[in-house]
């Protein structure tokens, strides 16, 4: 377990101040051209992410939430340099990536891996899963031997056999894929990964056993995690950091209880406020939020407060200038004009919750 | 590169049963078995045709022009070659050559069109534009163009008739280039640093290949007619050669003795029929779509 540069860092220490994050993005901006129909002349541009940045310390979890559409898996491809960012920076380790020549970039990407939505999609039908597995090391040069007992390890660890080796992705339940997708993507030894909805194409009873077994690998190999999720609940007792986006931009971000016990923005207390609650008395007093309509389309995007249109606290200034994402008091980041802090989840304020949900 | 854990090998002998049952259910339809017994007839004829001939092909055997008789079945030509013979003996100019402008074809075009696919811009752009250009003649005045610039010969129409085809399977590869190259696995094979032809080789062309190849095997067909239309004009095989588009021209001139193009004829009919049933089979083996219909 060597290959990191920086040293005296422990795995799983949150940094502060001016230590380097293990990865740092800055308005980090990602747009897809436009076809015009027929008869229409010049190239629109959709902005998937407009200006989002965060950073990511060593054996942390960020988990970026929102609905679908709003960026979020773009953002986490953009980090891992599946697709490559319109503008802005993304630096890895103090390195920026888009410095790296192509050669370069592919040496690093050890360093930083994705597990995918859907594991049927993202396992090459045609490849054993030890052909997969072994595909990553034999790219990076690591030796055969070497290589035979990492993948044995990882096996193991995720509970798969290794006669499972000879077999192909068809063969494995969508639980069992997930868990091939999460073995390749550790066999390099990442210091980062990015899930992107990992539990979100599994049923429910095999998502709390994946999202246990991230857990543990994360403790055990000192991961940092990019979690994506559209579901807030999901990533509640996963992750340090939350950001929650809206249309390519992050409207709040804070630790986990930040977010959850004191949101102060008005698309994260609707989120919140969706989420079931396991106690059904507390279920039926809670207040309801329904947002109307569909998000707008980020073609064209509302002025203003990207979220006005679906807000019920708008006023006119919301309209005309678009609020930066600051603190207004409450100790994290809300990028509202009128920003209210609150506990949703069990409207009373001020008063900590202990695992409620 | 593999690394091999040997085991008892279940998950290999189960596919191996799902492939063995799909084959079995394309046997029981009734059209796709008529279309495998044909072409397996004609593969057995190319092969072992010269075993058991009733005669020479090249030699004159018997009367000029006599009608179908117990002696020479499709009776005999002006030379007095046996015509059954010849139609026989047809098979193994037609068949093979077919089949080879078809690979050539799918190797050509299907690698330009993956490239143009996969890289995209001007790359795409200049495959295209030469496909566009390509398509844009009706194929047997291509092929005749091409033929006649280089020459009759056989050897000269296949390379006609590549220059006819490739354009075909640089279109189709290209199509489905570009559905997979966004599906998930690719980004995966991205994400663990494959380089771009790596995962054009092994993560792209592999799972594009089979609906072209059922697509190869409907052409070939076409192809049989195709080699038989520019020897039919005296483009392909020279005279001697019992190749069915020249034993038609033969029989045109004969035009009372109507046995001597009509064996040519059903020849061709029966191996046309035999691979396109074949081919309908296989597409509803493969692909999903239809058969779930």
């Amino acid at each position: 377990m060597t290959g990191s540069t920086s040293e005296g860092v422990l795995p799983g220490e949150v940094q502060t101040g001016s230590e380097t994050p293990l990865l740092r993005v800055r308005d980090l901006v990602k747009s897809f051209p436009v076809r015009g129909g027929v008869g229409r002349r010049g190239k629109s541009f959709v902005q998937a992410v407009a200006g989002v940045s965060f950073d990511l310390s060593r054996g942390e979890t960020l988990s970026l939430v929102g609905e679908s559409g709003c960026g979020k898996s773009t953002t986490a491809r953009c980090v891992v340099r599946i697709l490559d960012p319109t503008s802005g920076s993304v630096e890895f380790d103090g390195i920026d990536l888009n410095g790296l020549s192509a050669d370069d970039l592919r040496r690093s990407r050890r360093r930083f891996q994705m597990v995918f939505q859907d594991p049927q999609a993202s396992l090459n039908p045609r490849m054993t899963i030890g052909q997969t597995l072994s595909e990553p090391l034999h790219i990076h040069g690591v030796d055969p031997a070497e290589s035979r007992d990492r993948i044995r390890e990882l096996m193991s660890l995720v509970q798969l056999r290794d006669g499972d080796l000879d077999r192909y992705p068809h063969q494995f339940s969508g639980g069992q894929r997930q868990r091939i997708g999460i073995v390749r993507a550790l066999v390099l030894r990442p210091e980062l990964i990015a899930l992107d909805e990992p539990v979100s194409a599994l049923d429910v009873s095999i998502q709390a056993e994946i999202i246990r077994l991230l857990e543990r690998l994360r403790d055990q190999f000192g991961l940092a995690y990019l979690f994506i999720a559209h579901d807030l609940s999901v990533v509640r007792h996963l992750s340090d950091q939350v950001a929650v986006m809206y249309l390519g931009t992050i409207v709040e971000s804070g630790s986990n209880s930040d977010v959850y016990d004191n949101s102060a923005h008005p698309y994260t207390q609707a989120l919140l406020a969706a989420a079931p609650i396991p106690d059904p008395r507390i279920e039926r007093t809670r207040p309801r939020i329904v947002l109307a309509g569909d998000p707008p389309s980020p073609i064209n995007p509302p002025t203003g407060c990207r979220f006005r249109t679906r807000c019920w606290k708008a006023q006119p200034r919301c309209a005309e200038e678009e609020p930066v994402l600051a603190d207004p008091g409450i100790g994290h980041l809300v990028a509202c004009h009128y920003p209210e802090a609150s506990n949703v989840i069990t409207s009373r304020p001020d008063r900590p919750i202990g695992g409620a949900l | 590169m593999t690394v091999s854990v040997t085991t008892s090998g279940s998950g290999m002998s189960a596919q191996r049963v799902s492939r063995i049952k799909a084959v079995g259910g394309l046997l029981r339809h009734p059209a796709i078995a008529f279309g495998v017994m044909i072409s397996a007839a004609w593969l057995v004829v190319v092969l072992t045709v010269h075993w058991w001939a009733p005669y020479d092909p090249y030699e004159s055997v018997g009367e000029r022009l006599r009608s179908p008789n117990g002696d020479h079945w499709f009776g005999t030509d002006a030379l007095g070659r046996d015509v059954f013979t010849r139609v026989l003996y047809g098979a193994r100019q037609s068949l093979p050559i077919s089949v080879a402008v078809i690979a050539c074809a799918l190797l050509i075009g299907g690698l330009l069109g993956a490239v143009a696919g996969y890289f995209g811009k001007r790359v795409d752009t200049v495959v295209m534009r030469l496909v566009d250009v390509t398509m844009a003649f009706p194929p047997i005045l291509l092929a005749m163009a091409v033929a006649a610039a280089l020459g009759p010969g056989l050897r000269n129409g296949f390379i006609a008739m590549v220059v006819v085809w490739w354009p075909i399977y640089a279109r189709l590869l290209r199509a489905q280039v570009m559905a997979m190259k966004h599906k998930e696995h690719v980004e995966a094979a991205v994400s663990i640093g494959a380089t771009r032809s790596r995962i054009l080789r092994r993560h792209v062309l592999p799972l594009s290949f089979t609906g072209v190849m059922v697509n190869a095997t409907v052409d070939l067909g076409q192809v049989v007619l195709l080699t038989a239309s520019l020897s039919f004009l005296g483009l392909g095989a020279l005279p001697p050669a019992p190749e069915w588009g020249a034993m038609i021209t033969e029989g045109a001139k004969n035009f009372y003795q109507w046995w001597i193009a009509l064996a040519p004829g059903l020849a061709m009919v029966t191996v046309v029929l035999g691979i396109n049933f074949l081919g309908d089979g296989l597409r509803d083996v493969l692909d999903v779509k239809v058969a779930s219909k």
